[in-house]
């Protein structure tokens, strides 16, 4: 039974830190938290489903054109939600905006695919003798991303460029950086990065509409904790969130796992506004 | 420039305002003489969605938090009645009650982490509540029924019948319709308003953030819950699947839709987003995409909504060449003889920024009755100072005394009410509220009445009101504003900015004034006018304490300088004394 709780709880824990990681990488290069990022995952699964499981396309060109997909909604996002409030950041219209965008998809969704949750297809034909595909896929894809995340920061020029946007995107204006296009990128970036952790998740989640809320809230709570733009700290707090939430819904209830994930984000939150690794506010007069 | 806005004019809840209200409140009265019942149930789901909506605008369109899951006490607000009907005998009137009740305590629960939380943090654990409300009502089959459902309540005869009911709903959105207006035209609602858009000042005038969030949430969870138990009565039968999500979007897209700062425009946007699926029938099923779609298109092309395009007095043109001639001899009407304060003092303070020394072992003692200017360059401490005398910084040593008593350190709400009032560097003002809107906020703690008193409109409201406008009047006069008053006050130029937040200052009649470069970016002639008004506002015992950067009108205007340099004090004396300072003259005046 441990055994079983482990896996479903790492499983979903890595659907969440890549969640949190679509969030992260939209933040550093925005300054903007989008409320897409669950939308994103959600899209994973159901253009997984339609592409791979309705339309018959192979697994492997299935994979690229669902991440694709997902990439291409993560540039709309970018142009139709986030560059118009970018100008009144102070606002917080883009809490607005990005929920509005966000609940268009789901609508859309919900609309033209099917309000019911839709089977997703198997995708890779072995690898089911120790653990379930299901299981293993999202843990994989989470270290898949955190690695080359990592690579492309530390490692690559235009990493180093959305360092240095994340980290003062007028300074890195002033020294010429292409801005834009370099914001569009990791808007793109995160659309595969969300889409692959619905894509990869499809097991678990099936491809349902109303998974973007649900997504949106889980993902989003392991950033808080970890810190906005923190991947690392996604990391271990979206994997400790699944194994927390596994564990209580085998030991006590699934009705006690959803009250105290809040309260523990709650009180989480009041304790440490910023994050148990984030930096504290600035001066105010 | 004509003195045109006489006090009474200008705030008074007037006739004229009203009259939308009541061409909708007829409407909504004639409309069970048509018979028609199908525009019956939708009219009663607007007067509830209303109910819930009226009391939410207080919390997003005036103090401006974006709490976006409120279907969540609507849920609990309905289970509430429900359950309380089905399973005990205490009838739906006392089970609407405990639903304002219960939807009060959860909306303070979910409210109040609003005072440490970023926006959209706060915005994320509303949406967690609202997704956990639903998912705790499927599964705590015991009282909720689950996925079953209970049967909703129905009040007792006459409001039994589906007019009946409409007329109950009915009453009661105009019953909230009055008390939000009145809470908006309130000191709460200015100071809901203040946090929004200047929680800084709001803060220096006395506004208590916790206070006022507490309030705000009571009052629209109650309105919430009970919209819930109302809307239980309207379904005759509950399932969690009724709590769509989409719920919470229509409400606060309507509010959006409305504008910010309004009642009537979230009104008409809750009729228009209730009635707009109804009329479109064949777009049903996109409603909610609609409804999404609205909202993007508000909060990028009209971000202030439908009340923004309804205000066609502030399209009018200002008068080109206004000058400021303040009236410092109005000031002993706002400046009443009173005994002079202690003299307010700072005793050794240190304060530093990261190992950077802001402030270095600085003792300041201000006393009533004159003005003590504060100069030095920049980066010397002065407005760094002032933060510390206001409470917003917290040295690492020291301490700030007003007499005998010792002043709280990181508790700038406390100042008002000890009578110590400032303006800011770059100044700090509700540019969506009417430049007289912007004074009151300054006399806040002057008022008396409680929160539902003022919702009530109770004799104790309306004479802090009426105290509060005719002082208001007088500060603006004071400061030459007074031809402005009923303006928009982001359409000011940035000079008069100033001097209105000196009239915001006066409103406390206040003992200490702390003026943050005041003159900065006036002209010659308003510089003289400033200098004018400061030496009356000392005359009349009030002890001034002036950071400035213009050396003639520090010398021309203070009883005492202190110059500042290094977070130290370089010297101080009268002025005479330090225009021959050797020190001083190299290192800051120059010449």
């Amino acid at each position: 039974m441990l055994y079983a709780i482990i896996a479903s709880g790492l499983a979903t824990g890595a659907i969440y830190a890549l969640i949190g990681i679509t969030y992260n990488v939209m933040f550093s290069a925005s300054r903007v938290m989008s409320f897409t990022a669950g939308q994103l995952g959600m899209l994973g699964g159901v253009f997984g489903a339609w592409f791979i499981g309705r339309l018959g396309i192979p697994v492997l060109p299935g994979t690229l054109l669902t991440l694709g997909a997902c990439a291409l909604v993560g540039v709309v996002t970018e142009i139709v939600a986030v560059r118009p409030v970018l100008k009144s950041l102070d606002q917080h219209l883009y809490v607005l905006s990005t929920l509005a965008f966000a609940l268009m998809l789901q609508q859309f969704v919900a609309i033209e695919w099917s309000t019911e949750p839709q089977p997703f297809p198997r995708l890779v034909p072995f690898g089911d003798a120790l653990v379930n595909q299901r299981f293993w896929l999202p843990v994989l894809a989470a270290l898949v991303v955190i690695v080359v995340l990592e690579i492309m920061y530390r490692r690559t020029l235009i990493g180093r460029a959305f360092l240095a946007i994340a980290e003062d995107s007028f300074a890195a204006r002033a020294l010429g950086l292409p801005e834009r296009r370099l914001r569009m990128l990791s808007f793109a970036i995160a659309g595969v990065i969300g889409g692959l952790a619905g894509f990869a998740g499809g097991g678990l989640l099936l491809a349902f509409f109303a998974n973007g809320p649900m997504l949106s809230f889980y993902g989003f709570v392991p950033v808080a904790l970890g810190g906005i733009g923190n991947n690392r700290g996604a990391i271990i707090g979206g994997l400790a969130l699944g194994l927390f939430q596994q564990a209580a819904s085998y030991m006590v209830s699934g009705l006690f796992v959803s009250v105290a994930t809040f309260a523990v984000f709650i009180i989480m939150l009041l304790v440490a506004p910023q994050g148990l690794f984030g930096a504290p506010a600035g001066r105010r007069v | 420039m004509s003195v045109s806005a006489t006090p009474g004019t200008a705030t008074a809840p007037s006739l004229r305002a009203a009259w939308p209200y009541a061409l909708l409140l007829a409407a909504g009265i004639l409309l069970p003489f048509t018979g028609n019942d199908y525009w019956g149930i939708i009219a009663t789901r607007a007067a509830i969605y209303w109910v819930l909506v009226a009391g939410l605008n207080l919390v997003v369109g005036f103090a401006g938090q974006l709490a976006i899951g409120y279907v969540g006490l609507l849920t609990l607000g309905a289970y509430t009645t429900a359950v309380l009907c089905a399973r005990t005998s205490i009838g739906m009137v006392p089970a609407l009650a405990a639903a304002g009740a219960v939807g009060a305590g959860f909306g303070v629960l979910v409210g109040l982490p609003a005072l440490r939380l970023r926006t959209f943090y706060f915005a994320m654990g509303t949406l967690g509540f609202a997704t956990i409300v639903t998912q705790v009502a499927l599964a705590w089959t015991d009282v909720t029924g689950g996925g079953v459902g209970v049967p909703g309540p129905v009040l007792p005869a006459p409001f039994d019948t589906p007019w009946g009911f409409y007329a109950a709903c009915l009453a009661l959105a105009a019953l909230c319709t009055w008390m939000t207006a009145n809470i908006a035209a309130s000191r709460f609602g200015r100071a809901f308003v203040a946090i929004r858009d200047a929680e800084v000042a709001a803060e220096v005038c006395g506004i208590g953030k916790p206070r006022m969030f507490v309030l705000v949430f009571l009052f629209s969870g109650a309105t919430a819950g009970i919209a819930g138990g109302l809307f239980a009565d309207l379904q005759t039968y509950i399932t969690p699947d009724a709590f769509t999500f989409d719920l919470s979007v229509l409400f606060f897209i309507a509010i959006l839709i409305g504008g910010r700062g309004s009642i009537l425009g979230p009104l008409l946007g809750t009729l228009l987003l209730t009635a707009l699926p109804e009329v479109a029938a064949p777009l049903v099923a996109w409603s909610t995409f609609l409804y999404a779609a609205l909202l993007l298109v508000i909060v990028l092309l009209i971000p202030g909504g439908i009340a923004s395009l309804l205000d066609w007095r502030n399209r009018r043109p200002l008068e080109r060449d206004r000058s400021i001639v303040p009236r410092p001899e109005l000031l002993p009407e706002l400046l009443v003889e009173r005994h002079r304060a202690p003299p307010l003092a700072m005793r050794d303070i240190a304060l530093s920024f990261d190992g950077v020394h802001a402030i270095d072992g600085l003792s300041l003692t201000l006393h009533a009755g004159e003005v003590h200017g504060l100069i030095g360059p920049n980066g010397s401490g002065k407005t760094t100072t002032l933060n510390v005398i206001c409470g917003f910084a917290q040295p690492q040593r020291g301490t700030v005394t007003l007499g005998e008593a010792t002043l709280p350190a990181g508790a700038p709400q406390s100042r008002a009410s000890s009578g110590i009032a400032r303006t800011f560097q770059t100044p700090r003002l509700v540019g969506e509220a009417r430049v007289i809107d912007n004074v009151m906020i300054g006399g806040t703690v002057t008022g008396r009445a409680s929160f539902m008193e003022a919702a009530l409109s109770l004799v104790r409201h309306r004479r802090d009101e009426r105290e509060l406008v005719r002082r208001a009047a007088i500060a603006l006069r004071c400061v030459g504003l007074e031809a402005l008053a009923t303006v928009r006050c982001d359409r000011l130029q940035h000079s008069e900015l100033r001097f209105l937040e000196i009239a915001r200052a006066l409103m406390l009649a206040p003992d200490f004034l702390l003026l943050d470069e005041p003159a900065a970016g006036l002209s010659a002639a308003e510089i003289e006018h400033l200098g004018r008004l400061i030496r009356a506002i000392r005359d009349r015992g009030v002890g001034v304490l002036l950071v400035e950067h213009h050396a003639d009108m520090i010398f021309d205007v203070c009883d005492r300088v202190s110059v500042l340099n290094l977070g130290r004090e370089l010297a101080a004396g009268t002025p005479a004394e330090i225009r021959a300072h050797r020190e001083v003259v190299s290192a800051y005046l120059g010449g």
